[in-house]
């Protein structure tokens, strides 16, 4: 079924479009009460660091950074205090200057409420930026314009921290057909992309062409909702002013989850991303708004990714957004927004998406869009959980196609397999199926539990495996050590034999005359003389080799091939 | 009477040579079973199970020498897909092979080390590096936790270490809570 | 040419071998936990029961009521069908070892399934020739499987549900098969509308 989006009918919204655009819609998806008015009546305020900043080095999905500061050092605001590890992974910077106190285990905002490494800064006070350098892209290769966005530490803002270096290139084919950024933002209370398209279009279209030109990809579309007729005027102003080309900005109707990627860019160009395949496989690629600024930040200005836009909104006297540098307590956040006296819990996130953090001074970080004030009264404890009724009301609203009550049923029992075989990994965790059911089911949790299951299970299939190799290896190895000691043995005793039977031949024979012995001497001499002429002939083995030396070299590798060869597990693959 | 016995006697034969016929033509050689099994078994090489380690276990299993509730580091997850694959009945895990613990790692107090190597010629996976006479450590990413090298250490150098969560291993819990009656509640 | 057809139907399901006749309840509550198990379990016995029933109609027709030796039926039809279980143990061992071993005790103990027995005694009961002998043998086989499949995918559901202590396990299967057997009693009287 297809919509026409509202730019079809110019004259009712007064946003006039060059061409009309077919849109999509997707499955299900729900209207849930959206509350944004509240937070956008300010402009974005900019808050410098005072007390000091606790930043976890492990933002980004990928392996955690290396700390490369140790306590004691100074820093300069942008300066790197961590390295990313390995390609998937993002480096961390400093985002204030001032003098590191400490790098040590800290809360982190995490439901689980453990702690990981911190740098923790305490800030001069002086906001000292370290020389900025822009990056001339056009001169460098794709790879050093990756690892560059690696180390300017640019990860998807929209929730996901997705190291956005491994999503900017452009796939099989070399060039994409569509960009789609995506500044729908569909979740209740959060209007941080709405503010930064309000007050900031220019640099979000100037991140669009950059993002565009390294995917070589013919058009980008800016997806925005329908209810933010403010940031979309924005938008259109600042394209037409700067002239980009190939640059759309499309109004889209206003359903949760319109924001999430695969929603998105099934209503922008109609093609649905099927199980198990990448949006570059059908040409094309998805950012958020938040993330193209931050990449016209970083190539553009030589700004590494230190702050973002974050809405404080839920249970407090002025909802509002900020621009905050990582490491910023959400505590001290919430209090500018004056929270009421019955607030007792912070969410990081929206109401349908968000987690509940563990305490209220963790850190603002990355993957911070929102800090919801929460209270008893505004987000009432759930009702008791009832049976599940089998009503489908769930299936009906779930954007990704999934059948929630079956997923439920076998996450509830603990059937993974049978979970999985109804593609628990393509939920998207949006929680649309618990919003929806008549029996207050938190069917997100189940299928939260049921993924991490899942994958802790995998993981430690992985190093069975990997054990199972090992010992393999360990039985060869001993049993050719056996072997070749065996073999020395019998080598020795043979040997030993000869000499001794030589020892009994010498004893027979007649005792030498001194003629003899000196003629005895003098051919071992000589024999010693050839033995050290050789020695010293023979040439260092990292040096010029000869061919026999070549061709032994290569038996012993192949040797060691066939050694590892037999090593491997003997598996079947599994059906 | 006789025949009876005629008829009976000539089935007998006829079914036989088939039979025959097809035990030579059906024969199988090597048992893939074995491999199943031992890709359910956590390769921790233990012996906990009193085999010398997780394929002998499995060839065990396979003959029906074996019950399948003798590796306590598999827990009661693998004795479940154990009987899930052989299609028997999930049982208790056998109390005199062991209980399951919580995943560790050995830990090698380097202080006290004395560079001996036993625990080096002990360990089934390779994951003690040291020479005689240097410190040896774990390689924690590849210990099982096995707990074979601790026996043979002389100076008690080697502990197991539960494995702590992190943030990354960290799991969501089973979201259904036990409800507690209201008389008890209230008391 | 309907009447085979009617065979056919009506083995399959008004007279149900396992939910009408109650035949054959050994494996039909043995190997249903899981559907493949149950799928293999249902070929193995179609195979089993189809050749039996057209071994034991040659054996009776040409062999025993010739030597007027009918009194050796079941001793040679038990003779039989045991040699054609062990041929189809070689075979599946042979071709999957899985099913071989999931099947376990159950594959050689299809020589004592009272089905495999019953239907070709009630083939010589009901006067069948030949073709409709193998006929009623592949009906009753293959409504064997699809009781047996049936009743596999309520029981891996049932996996999932939240059952009264005191009926887990084979009570609540016991119960499910009874209801199974009930609403296979509606096609009763399916064989009349000739």
């Amino acid at each position: 079924m297809e919509v026409s989006g509202i730019h079809a009918h110019p004259g009712q919204q007064g946003i006039c479009m060059k061409t009309l655009r077919r849109l999509f819609d997707f499955h299900g998806g729900i209207k849930p009460d959206y509350r944004k008015e509240s937070s956008t009546g300010d402009p974005i305020t900019v808050v410098s660091a005072s007390t000091s900043l606790v930043i976890p080095l492990h933002q980004s999905i990928g392996g955690p950074p290396r700390p490369i500061v140790c306590a004691g050092d100074r820093v300069l605001k942008g300066q790197r205090i961590g390295d990313a590890d390995g390609n998937v992974s993002s480096a961390v910077h400093a985002s204030t200057s001032g003098t590191v106190t400490a790098v040590e285990m800290r809360l982190m905002p995490h439901t689980s409420g453990l702690s990981a490494l911190c740098v923790i800064i305490e800030p001069d006070g002086r906001d000292e930026w370290m020389p900025l350098q822009p990056f001339d892209f056009r001169a460098a290769t794709p790879t050093q314009t990756r690892d560059y966005l690696r180390d300017a530490g640019v990860v998807g803002l929209g929730g996901a921290v997705f190291p956005s270096h491994l999503k900017l290139s452009p796939g099989k084919q070399g060039k994409l057909d569509t960009l789609v950024i995506n500044g729908a933002e569909c979740e209740p209370f959060i209007t941080c992309d709405d503010v930064l398209m309000r007050e900031r279009a220019e640099g979000i279209i100037k991140g669009t062409a950059l993002m565009r030109e390294m995917l070589a990809a013919a058009t980008a579309l800016i997806g925005i909702e329908d209810n933010k007729p403010e940031a979309i005027a924005a938008m259109n102003q600042a394209l037409q002013q700067s002239g980009i080309a190939h640059i759309e900005v499309v109004v889209v109707p206003t359903r949760y989850p319109a924001g999430g990627a695969k929603q998105l860019i099934r209503v922008l160009t109609g093609i649905e991303v099927p199980h198990g395949k990448r949006s570059t496989d059908y040409g094309v690629q998805c950012f958020n708004v938040g993330t193209a600024y931050a990449i016209h930040e970083a190539i553009d200005l030589g700004k590494p990714l230190i702050s973002r836009i974050v809405t404080v909104a839920g249970n407090v006297g002025q909802a509002r957004n900020f621009e905050v540098p990582f490491g910023m307590s959400m505590q001290n956040l919430a209090d500018r927004c004056n929270p009421r006296p019955d607030t007792d819990r912070l969410i990081m996130g929206g109401p349908m998406m968000g987690v509940l953090m563990p305490a209220a001074d963790v850190p603002v970080v990355k993957a911070t869009n929102c800090v919801l004030v929460g209270s008893p009264k505004l987000f009432p404890p759930p009702p008791p959980e009832m049976p599940c009724i089998r009503c489908g009301e769930c299936a009906k609203v779930c954007p990704a196609d999934l059948q929630p009550f079956e997923l439920y049923w076998f996450s509830r029992a603990k059937i993974f397999g049978k979970a999985q075989e109804y593609n628990l990994f393509d939920c998207i965790e949006c929680g649309c199926c618990a919003y929806v059911c008549p029996s207050h089911i938190p069917l997100v949790d189940y299928y939260r539990f049921a993924k991490s299951e899942i994958w802790a299970r995998e993981k430690e299939k992985t190093s069975a495996d990997e054990a199972r190799e090992r010992y393999e290896f360990r039985l060869l190895r001993e049993e050719r050590e056996k072997q070749e000691k065996a073999a020395k043995l019998a080598a020795k005793t043979a040997a030993g034999r000869e000499k001794a039977a030589a020892a009994i031949a010498d004893a027979e024979k007649p005792a030498e005359t001194p003629e003899q012995a000196a003629k005895k001497a003098l051919i071992s001499a000589a024999l010693e003389r050839a033995r050290a002429e050789k020695a010293s002939v023979v040439p260092e083995n990292t040096g010029n080799l000869t061919s026999a030396q070549q061709a032994e070299i290569s038996a012993i590798e192949a040797r060691r091939a066939e050694i590892r060869e037999m090593a491997k597990p003997h598996l079947p693959p599994d059906d | 009477m006789i025949a009876a016995i005629l008829v009976m006697a000539l089935g007998a034969v006829i079914l036989g040579a088939a039979l025959g016929f097809a035990a030579v033509k059906f024969r199988v050689e090597g048992d893939p079973l074995v491999e199943k099994i031992d890709a359910i078994l956590p390769q921790t090489q233990c012996g906990q199970c009193s085999y010398p380690g997780c394929k002998p276990y499995a060839q065990a299993i396979a003959k029906g020498e074996a019950d399948i509730n003798q590796c306590p580091p598999g827990g009661e997850e693998g004795i479940r897909k154990l009987a899930d694959l052989l299609g028997r009945e999930v049982k208790e895990l056998s109390a005199e092979h062991g209980i399951e613990k919580p995943k560790s790692v050995a830990f090698i107090d380097e202080q006290v080390c004395i560079g001996c190597t036993l625990c080096i010629q002990a360990c089934p996976v390779d994951a003690i590096v040291g020479a005689a006479k240097q410190m040896h450590t774990i390689v924690a990413d590849q210990c099982t936790g096995c707990e074979l090298c601790v026996p043979p250490c002389p100076v008690n150098c080697i502990s197991m270490e539960p494995l702590a969560e992190d943030v990354e291993s960290w799991k969501w819990k089973y979201p259904v809570f036990t409800l507690t009656p209201a008389s008890k509640a209230s008391a | 040419m309907i009447s085979y057809l009617f065979i056919l139907l009506g083995a399959v399901l008004v007279n149900n071998v396992v939910l009408v006749r109650i035949l054959g309840l050994c494996p039909f509550m043995g190997v249903s936990k899981k559907l493949e198990t149950a799928l293999g379990m249902g070929a193995a016995t179609t195979f089993v029961l189809t050749l039996g029933c057209g071994t034991s109609y040659v054996i009776d027709t040409w062999l025993l009521i010739p030597n007027k030796l009918e009194y050796l039926r079941t001793l040679s039809f038990i003779v039989t069908i045991a040699a054609i279980v062990q041929l189809t143990e070689l075979v599946i061992q042979k071709t999957s070892p899985m099913l071989h071993q999931v099947l376990g005790i159950y594959l050689p103990l299809i020589t004592t399934n009272c089905a495999v027995l019953g239907i070709p005694l009630l083939n010589i009961g009901l006067t069948h020739n030949l073709v409709q002998s193998l006929l009623f043998g592949f009906g009753s086989a293959v409504g064997f499987t699809l009781a047996l499949v049936l009743f596999a995918g309520i029981r891996e559901r049932m996996e999932g549900a939240d059952i009264p202590v005191h009926f887990r396990g084979t009570a609540i299967a016991m119960i499910t098969a009874g209801l199974m057997s009930l609403a296979f009693m509606g096609f009763a009287g399916l064989d009349k509308y000739k």
